[in-house]
């Protein structure tokens, strides 16, 4: 698949304490994109944007504690650090979680209310082609023991929405500001569209100043 | 069976929003995958009982295993042994929100779909039951359910990945907490996958024949230099510098069986192995996590063994 171009110069740093993250890594490498993994507050502290990836999110949550990273990643989203969020990213990211567990973290980083497992069990997960705004062409989908988004407010854009076995229609794709959140995983089919349009979304002026060295490494990639 | 049912098919439309355009496909490779996939860097762990799978759920497994006996007690009980009481599966799924795997004996695939019905989310064609057939293993590809299976070295391996197999793991020792057969079994493994991504074409057709494997999947981890499938270490693993071990050697997640319930204190041994997983490369924090942990399983020499479970497999 050709990756779309992006002129996104900052580093993304890519949750790595649990989940799918080494896909994130390589979509993002693919885009020509600088991506690290980040495990603890000083990998944190070097991001312009974030990536929480597919994994388990009470796994996450309990490792985000004690790995002191919950306080800093709180800190920087509430002054505007971009975030995507696939599966268990946007479990993570919602700022309301309706079944999670009563010692599960969210970071309140996007207006929704999000319902994990919502699709049921793994054999109810499933693959689709998926409508969404602003991309060309359909999105190819995996939903993996997903989750669905049951309430969104009203800064909220919904990119994409899917029919539940109810009848009833959630949204899947969700943004906010520089927040954009997926119940299923663009990592998985190596499509980069998504993580373009996330990246492409960050205005230049916005991004967090660079230090000394991370400007260099700005004028490399840049270089590319 | 598999693939698209059009039970779930959506006539999805509608406006703006966007919507599902075509249907949806259920138990596809990609998705059976999908699942192991977001399993790597955490522990899968043994449960007997509900309360233990709250336990786990509650350190941070990222997924249980559902069954009546940890292997230590299999070993220590002898006698036969098959799938779990569906009852004891159920309430462990209606007790935790994450993944929940069961164990079913090789070979027997009625076991394998009674499982299925019961919607446990990985099925483990595992070596620590007694086997149900000593010539085959389950055809895999027509469940819906993925399947995951142990593997000694890179033709077991690929021999569960064309049977269907999503996930595979090293075997290992099961129940003995002795990590010396999980590091003999990955080593295997691993070192085979570097030998054949130096191998050149027609060396290919030679490792195909003496791995006992097709010729087409040994290509791919010629192209790949890995299993086409995630591959996750089981068997003794019983402390957080073992979990830390595998690892290293190239684990992408582990499966902890007898390690955490048979240790001094279950709850902090769950958490201590977990955070060792995720940051196996950090030895201040793996040497923490191991301060005043108490008393590991107490285990067995693996070679001392009078049942090695990690020959059963063909």
């Amino acid at each position: 698949m050709v990756a779309p171009r992006v002129a996104f110069t900052g580093r993304v740093g890519v949750l790595a304490l649990q989940g799918d993250f080494r896909e994130h890594i390589e979509l993002l490498g693919s885009l020509g994109v600088e991506a690290y993994p980040v495990r603890g507050p000083s990998e944190l502290e070097r991001a312009d944007a974030v990536v929480l990836p597919g994994g388990e999110s009470t796994t996450m949550s309990l490792l985000l504690e004690s790995s002191g990273l919950l306080g800093p990643l709180v800190a920087r989203l509430s002054r505007g650090l971009p975030a995507l969020g696939t599966c268990a990213g946007m479990v993570l990211l919602a700022s309301e979680v309706l079944d999670g567990r009563a010692d599960q973290h969210h970071l309140g980083a996007i207006d929704i209310s999000v319902r994990r497992n919502a699709f049921g069990r793994q054999r109810e997960s499933f693959e689709a082609d998926l409508e969404v705004v602003g991309l060309d062409r359909p999105l190819h989908a995996v939903f993996i023991r997903a989750p669905v988004v049951e309430r969104a407010g009203p800064g909220v854009e919904v990119l994409a929405s899917v029919q539940m076995a109810d009848g009833t229609v959630r949204p899947v794709v969700c943004r906010q500001g520089q927040v954009l959140v997926t119940s299923f995983h663009p990592e998985l089919v190596g499509d980069a569209r998504l993580h373009a349009a996330f990246l492409s979304n960050i205005p230049a002026g916005t991004r967090p100043v660079a230090t000394g060295p991370a400007r260099a490494r700005k004028d490399h990639v840049r270089a590319l | 069976m598999s693939s698209t049912d059009p039970a779930e098919a959506t006539s999805g439309h509608n406006s703006a929003a966007g919507a599902p355009a075509g249907t949806r496909a259920t138990g596809t490779s990609l998705v059976k995958r999908g699942l192991a996939t977001q399993l790597r860097g955490g522990v899968i762990m043994d449960v007997v009982t509900p309360e233990q799978a709250v336990v786990a759920e509650e350190a941070g497994a990222a997924a249980v295993m559902a069954l009546e006996r940890v292997p230590a007690d299999i070993r220590r009980d002898g006698g036969v042994a098959r799938m779990s009481d569906p009852a004891l599966v159920e309430a462990i799924k209606a007790a935790v929100s994450i993944p929940v795997m069961a164990k079913a004996r090789i070979g027997h695939f009625a076991e394998a779909r009674v499982l299925e019905t019961l919607g446990v989310d990985y099925i483990d064609e595992s070596e620590v039951l007694t086997p149900a057939d000593e010539v085959h293993h389950i055809d895999k590809w027509p469940f819906t359910v993925p399947f995951v299976c142990g593997a000694n070295n890179l033709g077991e391996a690929l021999r569960r990945i064309s049977e269907g197999a999503a996930m595979v793991r090293s075997k290992g020792e099961a129940g003995t907490g002795d990590v010396k057969e999980a590091v003999r079994h990955l080593r295997q493994i691993l070192g085979d996958i570097r030998k054949i991504t130096q191998a050149d074409p027609a060396e290919r057709y030679a490792w195909a024949k003496q791995l006992q494997a097709p010729v087409e999947l040994v290509n791919e981890v010629a192209a790949t230099g890995e299993l086409p499938v995630p591959l996750f270490c089981a068997g003794g693993i019983a402390t957080p510098a073992d979990a830390a071990l595998v690892m290293h050697l190239g684990a992408q997640a582990v499966f902890v069986g007898s390690g955490i319930f048979k240790s001094a204190d279950p709850p902090r041994f769950a958490r201590a192995i977990v955070e060792a997983t995720t940051h196996y490369q950090d030895y201040q924090i793996v040497a923490k996590v191991s301060r005043g942990l108490g008393e590991a399983m107490r285990g067995e020499e693996s070679g001392g063994v009078v049942t090695r479970l990690s020959d059963r497999g063909w």
